[in-house]
């Protein structure tokens, strides 16, 4: 079971939290204006690398705060955690170390 | 509700653990493993949140508390009658003596202004277990995965966790230990259920 | 008898009766039961499960492959190892072949499960780890010392060395003692670390069988800082013809026997070694007073001082050779010996040498097992012919002898140094103790392994009688074959022969199957081969212990709403709903379900019912942008809902597919109650979390979940409104004064405020009453009491489903499972053409917009009697064959009241184009069941009722 650090609350157990799938992937600004596979591409389209992997968590059982963090999907090491602002369609996503 | 007819309406109130209390009282020990569990019924709760951080409100309710609400996770004050828990950034809960949210419902809307902000009495959305005594961390650690060692973990500090498999907030009241488990009233029985499983494993 | 007269750490005062496969024997204290059978003379296990052969004791502890128990008697439990169960009085065990039995009885044992926090934690409590434990105890730190046995000393036990100049158990009682008197310090024995999962966390079976209080066994369940991984090492066995006689035995086996428990397996010894340890065992046999006929030392030139020990104690060394097979019957009687040349082959003349117990030492496997599971690497050491640790994955350390260390002196001087590194590591430094002096064995010379000891003829596929799994009764010629049917990797292998996938999982016999394969297919080294995955749990574990004390009444958390007492004394009969109870239906006496449904629904159509509506989610959403909010997350408008009314409201998941429903009351300007489905009121609160946190942060809104603050009765029915009148004198409850989807706050003529909406699920005219919880119980019984002359009738999920299908509502997660939008369900009207909201632009992809998708639609059976199966599948044409494409499937299907027939929800490809067309559902039984496809709407389709 993963030790997940929430930004606020420290070190809980993965239980209490909630995945939210890759981060910054922000709902497009202007929905009407894609055409049908861009909005799939929204829709349904992940990356699923091996290796280290931006995603969403929601401190479901305690503060209730969504994040993001780093964490590599091989060994689950965490690296960072950062704030939880999506990125705006257009801006480049922040690097992964 | 006026004054007069609070006897008759609290005649009808119903705890949800209310029936428990002597099975409560019958399973707390004595000695070197101590532990008591009661049900403090009817305390009254507001959930408060706020939209900024430093915000004039922020500044009129300490005023009006008497005492800052805490901005530290995880921390509990006291002001007066209220204790007041940490719940999340801009969420706190005020929790106070039988009867009393309505008045601290006013004092809060009243330092809240026109800002924005949100105020709800759930007195009777949790109920309020206590749990205390020696042997009481002990019981805890069968369903908690919360450190509880008084280096990380002691009075004055609280948490929204999980205790067996039911969300609660965890308050540490004292260092005997003594701590306060508010639990939703739907998951109260299963709760105390389980606590006095716990207790009787000691 | 083969217990000797003194030494070991058995309780010669203590005996204990015990009965194995129906003989009554007697043991000690302090033996297990292997020890206890030995010193017993009964070698014998069951014979092999799959060929038949006799089989012996072979080891001393937890990768023992034979030995294998049913512990008979309360709390019976199957597959149990000899060499690991600590014998108690009144035992009573019988040997096992093959797989064990349940006992059927109900397990009266209490399993508890701790969680622990810890800056270090230690795993093994033999030198190595003592080590450790006394240097992070030193710190502050909090440190927990885990072993598998019941007395700290690990390897110690079964050997003579000392430590500072007297006996090491002498050393081991000090540090026990020092680590007691530390009070952040917990020691846990007959405690095995089972699994090592991500983050430093790791189970603990601690058995507690015979100690004070009711639990049987914990699951410890421990959060470190830092591990220390001091695990010791297994003995390897070795592969030649005839290894699995019984009287063969590890060589450390037979020194845990002679030693700790004071019993001597056999009387004319022959030992097989590949390295230094195997000269210990046979001075201490010799010491024992038993005869040791040789030593056969496959190097060709061992140390010198090690073989003069030997020869002075009598010991015939054979240097350079092998034991290249086992003869006997029931039992070892005699090796044939032969010397081996540098490439392993029989290069003189064999002899052979009688013997009732052979000893052998392949050499050591460090227990890496735990260190695997942490996700660190191994790599193949050569000199050593063993796999150690490599790269570490987590917040660990490994020392030892499961790192390879092998001498006394190496296991303290690593111990100190990782205790006080891992204490350091958390944030206590420490100093590094001083490592005492010691004697015993030296650091050991370098081994020589032999992964297969030829046979006397044939070529290794001829060779079934050299076990490499002695439980899955697989030999180096199931390897050959394996081999030649294509086999390369080790993990194929495995599979293939199902080598290692026996309780045991190979704890000793592994790292041999790797040899064994390295040598069949010419590889350099085993390091070529690798090892197989070390899954946990390292030991098997009962599922009683995962469990715990959540079993029963304590399974799963059990919620109930403030009225649930009286449906309780009322015969309520329950069903689960999500977590909640809720009354299902409340039968009279000798009344059937059916009958009961069909008097409820009655009783709401004709006359009032009241029912328990409190396990609703409820949410306030609450800012000046609230209304924008919902606006967003519900297809349909909320912004200019009017304040004391309601709106029903659909949300999508952005793919478009519905997801929640309910009513959203406008309490104020900036104030909204909404209501989810009882079973989605969290995943509704975090869905809006969500999107105002990540997306929408700007909206000043605020959600407080109150779904136990508020009980909700509702109160259904043509006369519903008389109940009202009585309930609350001062309101007026008349269609002008109180609409449809309108709310009122008022006060109960009992005193108790009230919001009181008019809102229906049947179609009826009807109240939901909510009141502060704690007020619910009283207000559900004002309502009883103020409906009593009008028959009213409590009623349940049941009936409220019966109702609601009759006028077309459909239930989410019911009738629609994750593939359903709002058009498929027949409401257009829900979705909003002007604003934008969440799975808005999904409706205009071309899926959603097919004419095939699966509509809801009403289906009434042929025969109206007939009840069509929830679930049941749909098909145009009664005469093709099954299985075919279906058209679609039943959702809902109940006894009308109303209708005085059956009548069916279902979803159906293009089914509003299909109102008046049959389908059919062919049923498992052959049966098939004709129906006709209608609207949704059954039951008062103009909306006539709702008023009264
Ligand atoms: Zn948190």
């Amino acid at each position: 079971m993963l030790l997940i650090a929430c930004p606020w609350c420290g070190e809980r157990e993965e239980l209490e939290f909630h995945y939210g799938g890759q981060a910054h992937v922000g709902y497009p600004a202007n929905p009407e204006g894609l055409t049908d596979s861009e909005w799939a591409e929204y829709l349904f389209v992940r990356d699923n690398p091996k290796g280290l992997f931006a995603e969403r968590w929601s401190h479901a059982a305690g503060c209730r705060r969504w994040f993001n963090l780093i964490r590599h999907t091989v060994t689950h090491q965490i690296l960072a955690v950062q704030s939880n602002r999506p990125v705006a369609a257009g801006q480049p996503k922040p690097v992964i170390p | 509700m006026t004054a007069e007819n609070l006897p008759t309406l609290h005649a009808l109130r119903r705890s949800p653990i209310g029936h428990l209390t002597d099975v409560l009282a019958e399973h707390s020990a004595a000695g070197r493993r101590s532990v008591r569990l009661r049900e403090v019924p009817f305390l009254a709760q507001l959930d408060l949140q706020l939209h900024q951080h430093g915000s004039a409100a922020f500044d009129r309710i300490a005023s009006a508390l008497g005492e800052p609400l805490p901005t530290t996770p995880n921390t509990a004050v006291e002001a007066g009658d209220l204790r007041v828990l940490w719940l999340g950034p801009q969420e706190w809960l005020l929790i106070g003596p039988d009867g009393s949210a309505p008045a601290t419902a006013d004092l809060l809307r009243a330092a809240l202004g026109d800002e924005p902000g949100s105020l709800v009495d759930v007195s009777a959305n949790r109920t309020t277990l206590e749990l205390a005594g020696p042997a009481a961390r002990q019981v805890l650690e069968k369903g908690c995965a919360l450190d509880l060692h008084p280096r990380s973990f002691g009075p004055g500090r609280c948490a929204q966790t999980l205790l067996s498999k039911v969300g609660v907030i965890l308050h540490q009241v004292d260092a005997e230990p003594t701590y306060r488990l508010l639990v939703r009233g739907s998951f109260a029985q299963y709760l105390a259920d389980w606590l006095l499983d716990a207790m009787v494993l000691l | 008898m083969n217990r000797l007269s003194d030494g070991g750490r058995v309780d010669r005062s203590a005996p204990l009766r015990f009965t194995f496969d129906g003989v009554q024997y007697t043991g000690l204290r302090g033996d297990t039961l292997a020890s206890a059978l030995l010193a017993n003379d009964v070698l014998h296990t069951a014979p092999s499960l799959y060929r038949g052969r006799p089989r012996g004791i072979a080891t001393a502890g937890v990768e023992e492959p034979n030995a294998l128990v049913q512990i008979e008697g309360p709390g019976a439990e199957p597959m149990r190892l000899a060499t690991t169960v600590e014998l108690y009085e009144g035992l009573s065990a019988t040997s096992l072949r093959g797989r064990g039995r349940l006992d059927p009885a109900l397990d009266e044992g209490v399993y508890d499960k701790m969680h622990v926090h810890t800056e270090v934690l230690i795993v093994g409590g033999g030198p190595a780890g003592l080590a450790a434990a006394l240097a992070a105890a030193r710190s502050g730190a909090r440190v927990v010392l885990v072993d598998d046995q019941p007395e700290l000393g690990g390897s110690l036990l079964a050997g003579r060395e000392e430590i500072d100049g007297r006996p090491a158990l002498d050393w081991v009682a000090d540090v026990r003692a020092e680590l007691t008197a530390q009070a952040d310090t917990r020691i846990l024995t007959r405690s095995t670390a089972t699994g090592y999962y991500d983050h430093n966390y790791l189970l603990v079976a601690e058995d507690r069988t015979g100690r004070p209080g009711p639990v049987r066994q914990t699951l410890w369940h421990i959060r470190a800082r830092r591990v220390v991984l001091a695990t010791g090492s297994h003995e390897r066995p070795m592969v030649f013809a005839g290894n699995d006689l019984p009287g063969v035995m590890s060589a450390a086996a037979v020194r845990a026997y002679l030693n700790r428990y004071a019993v001597l397996p056999g009387r004319r010894c022959v030992l097989l070694t590949t390295n230094d340890h195997a000269y210990a065992v046979a001075l201490d046999l010799v010491s024992a007073g038993a005869q040791v006929a040789a030593l056969v030392d496959t190097r060709p030139r061992p140390p010198a001082e090690l073989v003069d020990s030997a020869r002075r104690a009598g010991i015939e060394v054979i240097a350079g050779s092998a034991v290249v097979a086992a003869r006997g019957g029931a039992r070892v009687q005699a090796v044939r010996i032969a010397a081996l040349d540098a490439a392993d082959t029989i290069s003189g003349p064999v002899r052979e040498v009688a013997c009732d117990l052979l000893a052998v030492s392949g050499g050591w496997s460090p227990a890496v097992q735990l260190w695997s599971q942490s996700q660190g690497s191994l790599r193949y050491d050569e000199a050593l012919a063993a796999f150690v640790p490599d790269e570490a994955a987590q917040n660990v350390d490994s020392v030892g002898a499961s790192r390879g260390v092998l001498d006394l002196a190496g296991c303290l001087d690593d111990g100190f140094a990782a205790g006080a590194r891992a204490a350091a590591l958390a944030g206590f430094p420490v100093a590094v103790p001083p490592t005492p002096p010691t004697s015993g064995d030296g650091r050991p010379a370098r081994p020589r392994p032999v992964w297969v000891v030829p046979g006397e003829s044939g070529e290794p596929s001829d060779w079934s009688e050299h076990f490499v799994d002695l439980q899955r009764d697989a030999t180096v010629a199931d390897v050959q074959r394996a081999i030649r049917a294509g086999m390369r990797s080790v993990e194929h292998i495995k599979r293939y022969t199902t080598i290692g996938t026996a309780h045991d999982q190979g704890k000793a016999s592994g790292v041999s199957a790797t040899g064994v394969i390295a040598r069949l297919l010419g590889a350099r080294s085993p390091g070529e081969v690798g090892t197989t995955t070390f899954r946990g749990p390292y030991v098997p574990l009962t599922f009683a212990l995962l469990a715990g004390r959540e079993r029963g009444a304590l399974f799963d958390p059990v919620r109930t709403t403030a009225i649930h007492p009286w449906h309780v004394r009322h015969g309520a009969v329950f069903e689960n709903v999500g977590q909640w109870k809720r009354p299902r239906y409340y039968p009279r006496p000798g009344e059937s379900m059916e009958a009961a449904v069909l008097r409820e629904c009655g009783a709401a159509r004709e006359g009032v019912g009241v029912m328990d509506a409190t396990t609703l989610g409820k949410i306030d959403v609450i800012g000046p942008d609230a209304g924008e909010f919902l606006n967003r997350v519900y297809t349909n408008a909320f912004a200019k809902l009017a304040v004391n009314s309601a709106r029903y409201g659909v949300m999508c998941r952005a793919d478009g597919m519905v997801f929640d429903d309910g009513v959203t009351l406008r309490l104020a300007q900036d104030h909204y109650v909404m209501t989810t489905t009882t079973g989605n009121a969290a995943g509704v609160l975090d869905w809006l979390e969500e999107w105002l946190q990540t997306e929408w942060p700007e909206l000043r809104v605020r959600f407080t979940s109150v779904t136990e603050q508020w009980a909700t009765v509702a109160v259904v029915g043509p006369r519903s409104r008389e109940v009202l009148t009585a309930l609350a004198p001062e309101l007026d409850v008349s269609n002008d004064a109180f609409p449809f989807m309108t709310a009122r706050q008022i006060l109960l003529a009992n005193g108790v405020s009230a919001r009181i909406c008019r809102i229906s699920f049947s179609g009826e005219l009807a109240f939901e009453i909510n009141v502060a919880s704690w007020y619910g119980l009283a207000t559900w019984e004002s309502v009883i009491r103020a409906g009593e002359h009008l028959g009213i009738t409590p009623y349940g999920t049941e009936t409220m489903h019966v109702l609601r299908a009759e006028k077309g509502y459909p239930i989410v997660g019911q009738d629609t499972d994750g593939t359903v939008t709002p058009h498929d369900l027949g409401m257009e009207w829900v979705v909003s053409r002007h604003k934008d909201f969440i799975g808005k632009r999904s409706f205009a992809r071309a899926d959603t917009a097919r004419t095939d998708r699966r509509q809801l639609v009403g289906l009434l059976p042929v025969d109206p009697a007939v009840l069509l199966p929830e679930g049941a599948q749909l098909v145009a044409d009664a005469e093709v064959a099954v299985p075919t494409k279906a058209l679609g499937h039943v959702t809902s299907s109940y006894r009308s009241a109303a209708l005085g027939r059956t009548f069916a929800l279902a979803l159906v490809a293009g089914g509003r184009e299909r109102l008046g067309e049959t389908v059919y559902a062919p049923l498992a039984d052959g049966g098939m069941i004709a129906a006709t496809i209608t609207d949704t709407v059954l039951y008062d389709p103009k909306g006539t009722r709702r008023d009264g």
